[in-house]
């Protein structure tokens, strides 16, 4: 029963790591290409572990899964962050059909009370 | 020109689909491990051709990503453990060179 459980999260991980990975080749822009391959940690290879979990248990094995699982949730969004934060202040351009950007209004904000304080 | 580069796409996707899931005789294992393969091909095109250097950095650090799960596959098969060390080796290499590259990117130094 564990196996049959197991399998099948492993197919439905691997599933999302090919769509994520789709994502990253098919869309049309910096951010949006993070936004889908970033779906493919959570869901994918996330996935697999689990399933590897479910099928061993606590064994080593089982063990060392679990770590990888802690280890991915901690560090992928940091990585995501950090690069979607340097790809906007590195000025790569959004793509055309794109409506809105909050992020550059919050900085062109930020950058006259900055100017203004040193007015004062 | 865009839909013939999209009909010769659908056209690869549908064969590598068809080769590996009915023509190919072998466990299911290796037909997952075939599909994780297929799609690490599609990042390394993407790091080649990617217009700009932040696409590549997405598609490395999705990479480590994917060996991870590819590792844990073959652990799987060969049902030994040490694969998954390997994996978590990866991942944290991956992790570090992300970081540092999108700082060396937004204009900072390493020890800033």
């Amino acid at each position: 029963m564990t196996e049959v459980i197991g399998i099948i999260l492993i197919c439905m991980g691997v599933a999302f790591d090919f769509l994520g990975v789709l994502g990253l080749v098919r869309l049309p822009d910096v951010y949006n290409r993070l936004q889908a391959a970033t779906k493919c940690v959570t869901f994918g290879s996330a996935g697999i572990l689990l399933g590897i979990i479910v099928m061993y248990g606590f064994t080593n094995f089982g063990f060392k899964a679990l770590l990888g699982i802690i280890f991915i949730f901690l560090t992928s969004p940091t990585a995501a962050h950090a690069i979607s934060r340097a790809a906007h202040r590195s000025r790569i351009p959004l793509a055309k059909i794109s409506v809105v950007d909050k992020y550059e209004e919050d900085k062109e904000l930020k950058d006259e009370t900055l100017k203004e304080e040193v007015k004062v | 020109m865009r839909v013939l580069r999209w009909i010769i796409g659908l056209i690869i996707f549908a064969a590598f689909f068809y080769f590996n899931f009915f023509i190919y005789d072998g466990e299911l294992l290796f037909k997952l491990i075939n599909v994780i393969l297929f799609s690490s091909l599609l990042i390394l095109l993407r790091v080649m051709f990617g217009p700009t250097a932040v696409d590549r950095i997405v598609a490395v650090d999705i990479l480590g990503v994917l060996a991870i799960g590819l590792l844990a596959l073959l652990g799987l098969h060969y049902k030994e453990s040490f694969f998954m060390d390997i994996g978590l080796i990866w991942a944290l290499l991956s992790f570090i060179a992300t970081i540092a590259f999108s700082k060396i990117l937004e204009g900072r130094q390493l020890d800033d």
